[in-house]
This record gives structure tokens, C-alpha cells and sequence, in this order.
């Protein structure tokens, strides 16, 4: 059977809620009770099959074309499935999702990942602000799974973070794991200001040391640290530049805090060799 | 059943259900992995005093541990989840954590788990850190020489405890040469320890005694000294008994283990003063797994 693909026909005008796309939800219905699936498109709701044209059959897999960034929460909320991007994503892509895979080829907008408690994101594009955060008025970000970024990500990268990793190929914008309860993120560029900023408990690990490092966080020392290389061999099956990293860097310099919260969150930073 | 001139007595080994866990540790070297299976697996022949009965399982080369460092699987052996997880803690907390560079990792699977990091995670007084990684959780304990890595639990399972034999020789030398033999193959194969001193026990037990207080006594039957005054087991020229203790986890690999041991044994011959091989028993009423020789040997 071959996957469901959606393609759109044309650049709309207002946001689609995307989140009653879902491989969970469509695998007892027939492609043409999905063209009648209702979609939020602006201030009013159109039918699915108004927006996109529909072939194959396979909803565990289900493809999304000539998308755009005004497709907002792809994959919220899946459960179970594989959703392919082909196109920019708009924002809360995989808003809490519980499991399954969501491969973007192109840009995802803001709160990427949030509240995601399971599964994989793999943007193979830019992320924007608050990757894996958590929504205004949530007490927790990301709480499980893993966010693989091949871009940069915008600003509060895994702000009040609960579980799970980010891993970013690229750059990090500013307050990156602030407030974050717990987790990892590891980043292979360059860092904004105040990494950490808050930070309860998790693990801040990055290639090269940030510009600023906030002024609550104390240089422990450079370690060699043992469960660096567990770390990195989780890193082997993925496809992306963290799957290459030598598991043998185990040597870090260590900054604990944030010591005006708990203190027991930790930047490292790789020392070169 | 004779083989290279040593009889095979007509008999069977009766071993019993236990638990069993498996742990790896790694060090910087397998010299300090070593100093900590030996020290973790210490004072644990038997669980009528020690508790638990453990070995050390293997060696294992840097690529086949989670860490990568040079490792050791050890197995545990206890009567019940209980003890085993109780001896398990302390042995932990005793041996691994204090051995400088070690880490210490789940060697076994499943739902039923017992605590390996869960509660000696505390001795970092409120500095320890957990991570989690895949499914796995890991506690880094903060020690003088850095960290202490120690996954949260380890699996455990049910599994057989006692399988032996027993060899007769004409001298204590000759009966050792045999058991070493005996032990060198059993060592090659997986999921089984042997958990006495070098493998081999020379003081084979039976339960109970004319003291009341005790548990288990000398099995004076096979004690060559005493040929003379109780009824025996030996034939005149039989001067040394040594047994060969053998715990698995599961029978299969105790029927293996036994075989190999077995005909180890009989490879030194009778020539070479290796007269019988026997096996321990209690009537057969009170272990739920019988290994009978000849059959394992067929």
C-alpha cells in the first residue's frame, strides 16, 4: 500500500490547523472520508479535500507536499504513525505527541516539539523559537522522545524542558534550557546568550563554549565523564551529524547551576583534543 | 558407564529453584574490573551463610560493554527476589562503588528488576544526577575520582541453583588436577558460575545435624577419613572426594556446564588416579531439578 500523501494545491491565505491529520486517527477511514475531514482554516473550517489532493492509501504513513509554513500542529497529539514533510511546517509541529516519527524536510515554525512525550522529530531545516518548550501557561516543555534539529533553533530552545533530548546540528539562539527541569540538549554550534538561565536539573552539553555563560553557574573543572559515551552511542542510529561524533569525547568542562534555582543543572562543554 | 577407565556412577545431582541476577562492571583496565567482581563476589559460596551465591561469569572486551571499557558479568544467585536484592544493594554498595573507576551496569532484561543504582544514588547526598538515556535510566554518583556510573536496576530471573558432581580420585593432587581440569572447560560456557573457591568445594554438605542449632554438616558418607566407622560411599582406594558446584540460569545451561566439566574430568583418566564421578542428593525430595549422569553424558 502506498502512503497517504497530501499534497497542497495552493499557498493559503490564513493557518490550517493541522492536528486532526493524524496516522492514528485515519486508519479506519477511506481516502474520501479524509478529503470530508473538517480543518480550521482561518476563522472558518473547510473541508480537507478543498485544501489537498489525496492519493495513495497507507495512513500509517502519511506524506504532506508543497507544504507550507501556515500548516500549523502537524502530528499533534499522534500517537502511532510516520508523517513526511516535504516543505516548511508552521508552528507546534508535533504538539505533544505520544509516539511515532515526523521527518520535515524544510523549516518548522515555533514551539516545535513542545509537550512531546514520546517519538522523533527530525527537522531537517530551521526550528524557531521555543523548540521544545513549553506553551505559555504549561509547567513543562518537552517530556520525552527526541528532537533532532539539522538547522539552528530560535530563541528558549527547550525552556521549562521536563525529559527527553534536543540535538542540534546547528546553532542555538539565546536562553537556551533556561528554566528546563530536566533532560538534555546538545548543540554542535554556536550558543546564544544565557544558556541555562535558570535551569533546575538536565544537561546542557555543547561543542563550543557559549559567549556568556550566566554569572550563577560555577566552572567545576574539566572531567572525563563516563556516561558522555552512553550518551553517544544512543547518538549512532540516528541520521545526523551526532551519529558521526567519536564516542570516545568523554572530556568536558563543567559548569553547575543555575545555583539561584536547585543548582543541580550542569553546561558542558566539549574540550578539544 | 565407564569413560577413560573412571566409572560414572549411576546417579543424579538434585539442584533447586532460585533467582538469579546478572551484572556488568567496567573499570579502566580489567585489573580493576577484576578487583571489584573478586571483592563483589566474595564471601559467596553458599547461601547457608553467605546469603547469596555469585562468580564472576566472564570476561568481556571493551566492545561488548555499554561503556565501552573493559568489563566483567557477574552473577547472583538468591533464594528469593527478596535476599538476592538485599545482598545485591549491599555488594553494590560495598564493592563497586568504593573500586576506583568502576561502572556498573544491568546485565539482564525483563519486567521483574531488583534496585542496583535506585537507592545508592543517595550517597551522593543530594549532588547525584540521574540521566536517562533510551529507556534507560543511569545515576551519576559524585566520588573522589569523579563519577560513579550505575545504571538504576538490573533484571532478574528464576533460575537453578546446586547442580554438582563429584570426583573420586586415589589422592587429593590427582582429585584437584581433575576438578581444575574440570572448572578450566566450565568457565568457557555462559550463564553458569561456580561459586566455591576456585569452583571446587571440598566440604560437601548434607542438611542438618546432630547439633540442633545447625543448618548443614560434613557429608560423611564421602569423607575418606572416616571409611572405617560410618557407612560410605567410597571404595578402599578412593583418598579424595572433590565436588564441583554449579549454578545456572537456567537448567539447560546447567546440564551443559556439568557435561563439559564431566568429561573434562574423565579427559585425565583413570591412569592419572580419577576413579568416579558421583553426584549429591537428597533423595530427590527436595530439589526440583535432577541431573542424572549418565544421561547428561549420553
Amino acid at each position: 500500500m502506498t502512503a497517504l500523501t497530501l499534497t497542497l494545491r495552493d499557498k493559503p491565505r490564513h493557518r490550517i490547523d493541522m492536528a486532526a491529520v493524524r496516522p492514528d486517527r485515519l486508519s479506519d477511514l477511506r481516502p474520501e472520508d479524509v478529503a470530508r475531514l473538517s480543518l480550521d482554516y482561518g476563522n472558518r473550517q473547510v473541508l480537507l479535500g478543498e485544501l489537498f489532493d489525496i492519493t495513495g492509501r497507507d495512513p500509517h504513513h502519511l506524506i504532506i507536499r508543497n507544504s507550507c509554513s501556515l500548516l500549523d500542529a502537524i502530528g499533534a497529539g499522534m500517537e502511532t504513525g510516520h508523517i513526511s514533510i516535504h516543505g516548511n511546517s508552521g508552528d507546534y509541529l508535533g504538539l505533544g505527541m505520544h509516539s511515532g516519527a515526523i521527518e520535515a524536510h524544510g523549516d518548522s515554525g515555533h514551539w516545535t516539539g513542545s509537550g512531546m512525550q514520546n517519538g522523533m522529530i527530525h527537522v531537517d531545516g530551521n526550528c524557531g523559537d521555543f523548540a521544545g518548550a513549553a506553551l505559555p501557561g504549561e509547567h513543562q516543555g518537552m517530556r520525552g522522545g527526541t528532537l533532532l534539529i539539522t538547522g539552528n533553533t530560535g530563541d528558549r530552545t527547550g525552556d521549562r524542558m521536563r525529559r527527553g533530548q534536543i540535538l542540534i546540528e546547528g546553532d542555538a539562539g539565546d536562553y537556551c534550557g533556561a528554566r528546563m527541569v530536566a533532560g538534555t540538549i546538545a548543540v554542535l554550534g554556536k550558543v546564544g546568550i544565557a544558556p541555562g538561565y535558570g535551569m533546575r536539573r538536565g544537561t546542557l552539553l555543547f561543542e563550543h563554549r557559549p559567549a556568556s555563560i550566566p554569572a550563577t553557574f560555577n566552572d567545576c573543572g574539566q572531567h572525563t565523564l563516563g556516561f558522555l559515551r552512553l550518551l553517544l552511542n544512543s547518538f549512532s542510529e540516528l541520521n545526523s551529524r551526532f551519529s558521526q561524533l567519536d564516542s570516545n569525547r568523554l572530556r568536558v568542562r563543567r559548569y553547575s547551576g543555575d545555583l539561584a534555582c536547585d543548582g543541580k543543572g550542569e553546561i558542558l562543554v566539549w574540550v578539544s583534543y | 558407564m565407564i569413560i577413560n577407565g573412571v566409572t560414572i556412577d549411576d546417579t543424579f545431582a538434585e539442584a533447586f529453584g532460585m533467582k538469579a541476577t546478572r551484572v556488568l562492571i567496567t573499570a579502566i583496565n580489567h585489573r580493576w574490573a577484576r578487583y571489584a567482581a573478586e571483592a563483589m563476589t566474595g564471601f559467596a559460596t553458599s547461601i547457608i551463610g553467605c546469603g547469596v551465591e555469585a562468580g564472576i561469569e566472564a570476561e568481556l572486551p571493551a566492545e561488548e560493554t555499554p561503556d565501552g571499557r573493559d568489563g566483567i558479568s557477574v552473577l547472583l544467585f538468591g533464594m528469593s527476589s527478596k535476599v538476592l536484592g538485599k545482598q545485591l544493594a549491599n555488594r553494590v554498595g560495598q564493592c563497586l562503588l568504593t573500586a576506583p573507576t568502576t561502572a556498573v551496569f544491568a546485565g539482564m532484561g525483563g519486567d521483574k528488576t531488583l534496585d542496583l543504582g535506585r537507592n545508592i544514588r543517595f550517597f551522593g547526598d543530594g549532588f547525584q544526577t540521574s540521566k536517562l538515556i533510551g529507556e534507560r535510566r543511569y545515576w551519576r554518583v559524585p566520588v573522589m575520582d569523579g563519577e560513579f556510573l550505575c545504571e538504576e536496576s538490573t533484571g532478574y530471573t528464576s533460575a537453578v541453583g546446586g547442580g554438582n558432581f563429584q570426583v573420586l580420585a586415589t589422592s587429593e593432587a590427582q582429585a584437584l588436577n581433575a576438578c581444575e581440569a574440570a572448572i578450566d572447560a566450565m568457565r568457557k560456557v555462559p550463564n553458569v558460575i561456580m561459586p566455591f573457591p576456585g569452583g571446587v568445594v571440598r566440604s560437601g554438605s548434607k542438611i542438618g545435624s546432630k547439633y540442633s542449632e545447625l543448618p548443614a554438616s560434613t557429608h560423611q558418607v564421602y569423607c575418606p577419613t572416616l571409611k572405617g566407622i560410618t557407612d560410605t560411599q567410597l571404595t578402599p582406594e578412593i583418598e579424595s572426594v572433590l565436588e564441583i558446584v554449579v549454578n545456572g540460569v537456567n537448567d539447560s545451561d546447567v546440564r551443559i556446564a556439568m557435561r563439559a566439566g564431566i568429561e573434562a574430568a574423565c579427559a585425565v583418566g583413570a591412569q592419572q588416579g580419577v576413579k568416579r564421578i558421583s553426584a549429591c542428593n537428597y533423595g530427590g525430595k527436595l530439589g526440583q531439578f535432577h541431573f542424572h549422569l549418565r544421561e547428561i553424558l549420553a
